[in-house]
């Protein structure tokens, strides 16, 4: 089960990274041998077993739609990169 | 006077009520410490010592009104930096969140302002709580109070270095695959990881959500039960928390042991394991048998083996879709870019270290169309058998005994070369968060290096009070042990 070069450049392409050629290279073979330790899982007969995503037996929580308040613009302001008139400015998001 | 800043919880607590020091003098002798071991142990991002001594005074003002709030009102409380805490710099160890201030604070956080506890700082951590030795901060590790060149393993590394070396009375850690027990077994200090939903996660920065807990780091074991009693309950704030009673566990701490049975698997004593830890973890069991407990070897947890491989495809899933929020564009970094999505690439690259960058790395590939059922499927899948394992052996038993590390504290530097090399050491932790329960390390002795050892308690869903009973008159039985009467070789000043 070989990760190619190209394969973790559009893994880290997906997940919003740049990786240098050393890091492609690097991360490539450490993830190989990770994924390979997980191979190990195949070993067990896992036919017809529900997953667990969740542990508690608890399903969809809800609460009454009220006003609550949130986030104030100022709170926003002293944490933004770049506010700008009640905005948080960035760059364009759509080409052309 | 008694070294204020070696302490208990409750030993403090006594020493305040009976007006045999103050909050204020506590917490100044805790500075003192953190003034004179801190630039060697480094297991603070950043200390509190002005809002620390106010809280003290504050403290004070309300005991001598007769309003003392309980036994944590006035004791110093040093919080794993992933804990959100309004107006106080919040970073998990990751350079993405320098300089990122919440502006709000977490429920546990919450919950011990309202005890009246004083905080003394953010500790250190592996950067967003993704390690075993806290040597993937952004800021550079912690190190062991027992031996500076060693790791006091992670990720709550700074909390459980705090607490073994007398720079807070007791600390908050988080613990996904062993986080909080892990280097608690490495710093011979007690930690709880509680079951999951037992505490609330609001506010605690996700890693896996599936997995995560914030859980007690402290000297003895009535200080988690007072620590875990503060902190639990249903918050409607954590759709993940659970709605059940708690409380009482330290006024059942005496309650007696006989009849109880612990089971004993043998699958957790194979290869890998350090022979001194080992033979450690078998005196526990001595010890516990003269008080009366009946310990099973028959015991087993069958896919044991297999909880390694399963927490390495779960928790970095988990780990990819909640990280995908650092993007600079509202908090933390940002590196300026010609469009968004190079945005999001040039502060993503920027911000995370190299593990953390792994991690997503291997979390989005097993997420991903064709890869998915193969392994994040197979994974949970695989994870209903592990925990129908436990099931099957606290049916019989109590809780269940089990080293807590497959060694004491190793190198700094020793295991970072190869990621697997460094996993390995959560072999014996995983599993414990996989099936949700709770799990308590205790130090049990010191290695002929004179270096921690720990043992574990796995107890049933929501039985913290059985595993903090046993725990604590364990603790009793050997208070006079050889071993508890050394400390980490750091008084005195730097050479």
């Amino acid at each position: 089960m070989a990760l190619t070069r190209k394969q973790v450049e559009e893994i880290a392409h997906l997940a919003r990274l740049n990786l240098t050629p050393e890091e492609l290279d690097r991360f490539g073979a450490q993830l190989d041998s990770v994924l390979g330790y997980v191979e190990k899982l195949n070993e067990l007969d896992l036919d017809g077993v529900e997953p667990t995503a969740h542990v508690l037996p608890v399903t969809d929580r809800g609460r009454a739609d009220e006003e609550r308040p949130g986030l104030s613009p100022d709170d926003v302001e002293a944490m933004a990169p770049d506010f700008r008139a009640g905005s948080v400015r960035v760059p364009r998001i759509l080409e052309g | 006077m008694a070294d204020l800043a070696s302490l208990t919880i409750h030993e403090a607590a006594g020493l305040l009520e009976g007006k045999g020091a103050s909050s204020e003098e506590l917490t100044r002798a805790v500075f003192d410490r953190i003034r004179r071991l801190e630039a060697d142990i480094h297991a603070y991002l950043h200390t509190m010592e002005e809002s620390a001594l106010e809280s003290a005074r504050a403290s004070d003002a309300r005991r001598a009104k007769g309003e003392a709030r309980g036994p944590l009102d006035g004791i110093p409380i040093a919080l794993k930096d992933n804990l959100s805490t309004k107006g106080v710099p919040t970073t998990c160890a990751s350079r993405i969140l320098e300089g990122y201030v919440p502006p709000y604070d977490a429920t546990v956080v919450i919950r011990l302002r309202e005890a009246g506890a004083v905080f003394t700082g953010k500790t250190n951590l592996d950067e967003f709580a993704m390690g075993s030795s806290t040597e993937n901060s952004g800021f550079g590790p912690t190190r062991n109070p027992w031996d500076l060149a060693r790791v006091p393993g992670g990720s709550s590394g700074g909390s459980a270095a705090a607490v073994a070396a007398g720079l807070a009375t007791a600390a908050l850690g988080s613990d996904t695959g062993g986080s909080i027990r892990q280097p608690a077994a490495l710093t011979g200090v007690v930690g709880l990881k509680p079951t999951y939903g037992r505490v609330s996660r609001y506010g605690l920065v996700a890693f896996a959500s599936s997995l995560d807990q914030i859980g007690p780091l402290t000297r003895d074991v009535r200080d988690a039960a007072i620590l875990l009693e503060a902190i639990e309950g249903f918050d409607e704030l954590d759709s993940t928390s659970a709605d059940r009673p708690g409380g009482g566990y330290a006024a059942r701490l005496e309650q007696p042991l006989a009849g109880f049975r612990i089971g004993v698997p043998r699958e957790w004593f194979g290869e890998g394991l350090d022979p001194e830890v080992g033979a450690a973890v078998g005196e526990v069991r001595r010890v516990l048998e003269r008080l009366g407990v009946a310990c099973d070897e028959k015991v087993s947890i069958p896919r044991q083996d297999y909880g390694l491989p399963m927490y390495y495809l779960i928790a970095p899933a988990e780990a990819s879709s909640n990280l995908a929020r650092y993007d600079g564009v509202i908090y933390g970094l940002r590196k300026t870019a010609a469009n968004m999505v190079e945005m999001y690439k040039e502060t993503r690259s920027a911000g995370f270290g190299a593990e953390v960058k792994r991690r997503i790395i291997l979390g989005t590939y097993v997420l991903s169309a064709g890869y998915y059922d193969a392994y994040y499927l197979k994974a949970q899948r695989a994870r209903t058998r592990l925990r129908e394992d436990f099931g099957a052996a606290l049916a019989s038993c109590d809780a269940l005994l089990s080293p807590a590390t497959p060694t004491p504290a190793f190198r700094i530097g020793e295991k970072t070369a190869d990621p697997l090399q460094m996993y390995l050491n959560d072999v014996y932790t995983v599993s414990v968060n996989l099936a949700g329960l709770p799990g308590l390390v205790l130090p049990c002795g010191l290695s002929s290096a004179g270096l921690p050892i720990g043992v574990q308690l796995i107890g049933k869903a929501f039985d913290e009070a059985t595993l903090l009973r046993i725990g604590h008159q364990y603790e009793q039985a050997t208070r006079d042990a050889s071993w508890r009467k050394r400390r980490p070789p750091l008084e005195g000043p730097r050479a």
